[in-house]
């Protein structure tokens, strides 16, 4: 590393990346082998050591107390006292820190914001400004990126160059290649734990994936035009409100044929989330209908919803996807335990399940040690292949897969991205929710853009980008080209903006 | 669910996961033959021998080493007690650097003795002759075993369905309430009204669950809150319940209700001279139900789903409510048998206000220390059946009060709750993470 560097840490999901870098922050101690700092070499007992030495890590998943104000939590683990033996905390002295901080390296934040407030994007800013505050040299970030809209990347990535404007050398750890290339100096591929190769930011997409992966990855989905049957999922001013009881759909329609691919795109936090939840019945519909083949389905039990033959992959794997202390044989058979050859009468079939399970792990290539472990020791990438198995091994209408590869691994993006087209290829309606616009636009047959609770309009996937991505800002173009849609209707395009 | 063999498949197929590296990397720094259990093995390595692999599994840190070592340890705190406690033996100690021979051989016999009682009295005294004396150890353990065991499932089943039900002191009150009074008001042939007796204490106890239960699914009011407090409603109907005209003994002025018929009550096992009753059978009989239920069972799956993450069971069209509703329910009806094992068999045959004795609070206790596994709970409450006995031979024996066996049982349980601190003092390797800990956290 040098000085004013971005180095990133490219390497699959369980390559050791994040390991190397506790090891660099002195959470687990090497078994061999010397880090060296300044040409010296460095023993680190803990994190204090580490910022002692100049590092400063911001983890993947945020170390911030969510009750305490921004200042409060820059504070936390340094703070400083006023007033002799009272020992007052110097809040006042720890706001004009961060207020220091914000403006040299423009991260805008509010002192006396309180954490649980705030947007994960800028959550994750006070992070940096805690690491800033320290003096820290050296700043690791593990995944910044994973939790974060692509607005909210694009304010990272300049935060990160007006850092290394500043003289800091950054670690970016991440499996987006995109972003590699977009801000890194150098490149280091980790794979199973060994440096595989250096690149530098000119090197293609595919090279990076190769290197990453071992072997040559299709970045680009492989398929067919789209056939599209009748129509199977029909939804109709549906009007959903979120958890906090605000509207969060507001009046969308949206059709989806059997045989082809309807991607939803649109930054996170858009609605998507609530429109599918409203779908599966999880979340109570306020006004309109959902139809499925033919039939009403909103106000149907979630159960029901299944039944009826639709699949569904949720949009947060370990929370809403799997029970991670099952086992992989129980969390294959998570909803559709009850049903024969799984569950007769009051009953389990184990030994069905047990069977099952393994032609899954199969078919699926999920990687376990056995059908027994628990899920929860799985990578993310076997997690997510776990959920699509589930669902994509019984027999469907619909099939609605949301950030269906979201925190997974480029081999396994890959597998999950066959499958879907596979799916769509025997006649299944699919909807594809994403965030990342790349896999949207790989996946789609058509792609709707959600914006504030509505649809703002649905498009072709030759659609160029930037219009996509103008759409997804609320921009909608006076020319709404409905002739890019091949499909025989766009019941949600006539719209509003 | 029973594959032991591993996944067959090419050598770079193995997860990578860092915590399994971890965990591989703990097996290899210490003991090599350790490292070869059972899931991580490669094909074609021969087989460790049976013997080899018990031997690992009890120096890997497993649960029952650590509560075996959990009960030393108790014993060994107790020990120290029964010593401070006695002044004779205290005497001993201040002139101690003059004869320590005497302080040492004093405390030695009084410890022995007291623990030799506590023996004698749970499981077997050499010197009774005769087949009732020399199995009455053994009757008497597990007469205090029963009741527990339905207390200890009950608060283990709802403990594994997400819920901290610390009401079965409460249910087994309205349990017992509720078999007693259908033990003496209802007219009823020997058979019929045993089970009716039985049918209405756990219709009493499904009751007292049901009520947190449906609370907790419709309004979300917390278990644990809604739980104590119905356990004070409890016990103060059935203080109130007994002395009502009908329910209060006319022979008698203080508070005790009319005994329960013989009809009604569970037959002894072994003669009228030894205390053991069917109700250990029926508890028995409940632990396997309750292993059926959880592990076997569609609903036990819907409730350990629920229990472990109650928003992907909800997401894959499990019924949260239902789930909670039934738990309660289940675990209340539990908790009730337990409580009409105390006025249906031989410990009591008639309500009094401290029928239940402390049953439903120590069930909190069997079901931590049976791992809130059915089979583990039948075991943990045997271990307090034997405590609860020989305790008694060790007071009248030993003139040891009683009250040093409720403290061995909280030691016990302290130990368990606190496996890092029983593998710190024992030296153990730190092979699995205390599973117990993160479910006791969840229960909050």
């Amino acid at each position: 590393m040098e000085p004013g560097e971005i180095h990133a840490l490219l390497g699959e999901n369980g390559a050791g990346k994040s390991t190397l870098m506790n090891v660099l922050y002195g959470l687990y101690q090497p078994d061999e082998g010397e880090i060296l700092v300044d040409g010296k070499p460095l023993k680190l007992k803990g994190p204090s050591d580490a910022i002692a030495a100049g590092i400063g890590m911001v983890h993947q998943h945020f170390m911030l107390v969510p009750v305490f104000t921004v200042a409060e939590n820059v504070m936390l683990g340094a703070e400083q006292v006023k007033g002799g033996i009272a020992g007052f905390l110097d809040r006042r002295r720890a706001r004009r820190e961060v207020a220091e901080v914000s403006e040299r390296y423009n991260l805008r934040v509010d002192p006396d914001a309180v954490i649980e407030d705030l947007p994960v994007g800028i959550q994750q800013r006070v992070e940096i400004v805690k690491a800033l505050t320290r003096d820290v040299d050296l700043l690791i970030l593990d995944e910044p990126t994973a939790v974060l809209t692509p607005q909210e990347t694009e304010e990272l990535l300049t935060v990160m160059r007006s850092l290394k404007a500043g003289g800091k050398s950054i670690v970016f750890i991440t499996h987006k290649l995109g972003e590699v290339k977009a801000i890194a100096d150098r490149i280091t591929v980790i794979r199973r734990g060994k440096t595989v190769g250096t690149a530098s930011p000119t090197a293609s997409r595919d090279e990076l994936a190769a290197l990453m992966v071992g072997r040559s990855v299709r970045l680009t989905v492989e398929k067919q035009p789209a056939n599209p049957g009748r129509p199977i999922l029909e939804v109709a001013g549906l009007v959903v409100d979120d958890d906090r009881q605000i509207r969060a759909v507001d009046g969308v329609d949206l059709t989806v044929h059997a045989g082809e691919v309807l991607g939803v795109a649109g930054v996170q936090g858009n609605g998507q989330t609530e429109l599918i939840e409203a779908i599966m019945g999880l979340r109570p519909v306020l006004a309109g209908t959902v139809t499925l083949d033919g039939e009403a389905v909103h106000g149907w039990p979630t159960k029901k919803v299944l039944r009826a033959g639709v699949g569904y992959v949720p949009e947060d794997r370990s929370v809403d996807g799997l029970v991670k202390e099952f086992s992989v044989a129980e969390n294959l058979v998570l909803d559709i335990y009850d049903r024969p050859p799984f569950g007769k009468g009051l009953s389990l079939k184990p030994d069905a399940i047990a069977k099952s399970a393994k032609e899954r792990i199969e078919q699926f290539d999920v990687r376990t040690p056995s059908a027994d472990a628990a899920v929860g020791t799985l990578s993310g990438g076997n997690q997510q292949k776990v959920i699509v198995a589930r669902e994509l091994s019984r027999p469907l209408k619909l099939f609605i897969a949301a950030q269906p590869t979201r925190g997974v691994d480029v081999g396994s993006i890959e597998f999950i991205h066959s499958r879907v087209i596979r799916e769509r290829d025997i006649g299944t309606a699919v909807m594809v929710v994403s965030s990342e616009l790349d896999e949207v636009i790989g996946l789609a047959d058509r792609i709707a853009v959600m914006y504030r609770g509505r649809i703002i309009g649905i498009v072709g996937p030759d659609t160029p980008r930037e219009e996509i991505g103008l759409l997804m800002a609320g921009i909608t173009p006076e020319t709404t080209d409905a002739a890019a849609a091949p499909a025989p209707e766009g019941p949600g395009n006539e719209d509003e903006a | 669910m029973t594959n032991p063999n591993p996944v067959s498949g090419s050598p770079d197929k193995e997860p990578a996961t860092e915590s399994q590296a971890a965990q591989n990397a703990v097996g290899n720094t210490d003991r090599a033959a350790t490292t070869a259990t059972a899931p991580k093995r490669p094909e074609g390595q021969p087989r460790p021998s049976l013997g080899r692999l018990f031997l690992d599994n009890l120096w890997a840190a497993n649960t029952v080493t650590v509560t075996v070592l959990a009960v030393v340890l108790a014993m060994l705190v107790g020990a120290v007690l029964i010593i401070v406690s006695d002044p004779e033996v205290l005497a001993t100690y201040s002139y101690i650097t003059a004869r320590p021979a005497d302080a040492i051989s004093s405390s030695w016999t009084v410890v022995s003795e007291a623990y030799a009682n506590l023996f004698k009295g749970a499981i077997f005294d050499p010197q009774a002759s005769g087949f009732t004396a020399s199995l009455s150890p053994i009757s008497e353990t597990l007469t205090y075993t029963a009741p527990l065991v339905f207390t200890g499932l009950a608060v283990a089943l709802a403990f594994r369905g997400g819920l901290f039900n610390i009401g079965a002191q409460g249910q087994a009150t309205i349990g017992v309430i509720l078999a007693a009074v259908a033990g003496f008001a209802l007219p009823l042939p020997p058979v019929l009204h045993l089970l009716v007796a039985l049918i209405a204490g756990a219709a009493g106890g499904a009751i007292w669950g049901f009520v947190p239960g449906i609370l907790k699914a419709r309004t979300g009011a917390h278990e644990v809150i809604t739980t104590i407090m119905l356990n004070y409603v409890a016990v103060y109907f059935l203080a109130w319940i007994i002395i009502q005209p009908g329910v209060h003994s006319p022979t008698r002025a203080d508070a005790i209700s009319k005994p329960v018929e013989s009809s009604a009550q569970l037959p002894r096992l072994l003669g009228s001279d030894l205390r053991v009753h069917s109700g250990i059978l029926l508890a028995v009989l409940a632990t396997w139900f309750t292993a059926w239920l959880l592990n076997r069972s569609t609903v036990g799956f819907e409730l350990r789903a629920v229990g472990e993450n109650p928003d992907a069971a909800r997401t894959a069209g499990i019924s949260v409510t239902k789930a909670y509703v039934l738990v309660m329910v289940i675990s209340g009806a539990l908790a009730g048998l337990g409580g009409s094992n105390m006025v249906l068999g031989s410990t009591a045959n008639a309500l009094t206000p401290e029928v239940v004795a402390q049953i439903g609070f120590d069930g909190i206790l069997v079901a931590l220390l049976g791992r809130l596994k059915p089979w583990g709970v039948l075991l943990a409450a045997l271990l307090f059946g034997a405590l609860q006995a020989g305790g008694n031979r060790m007071q009248s024996y030993s003139g040891i009060s009683l009250e040093l066996v409720t403290v061995l049982q909280a030691l016990i349980v302290i130990f368990v709750a606190a496996p890092a601190l029983v593998k710190a003092i024992f030296q153990l390797r730190a092979a699995r993470a205390a599973r117990l800990q993160t479910s006791l956290a969840k229960g909050w």
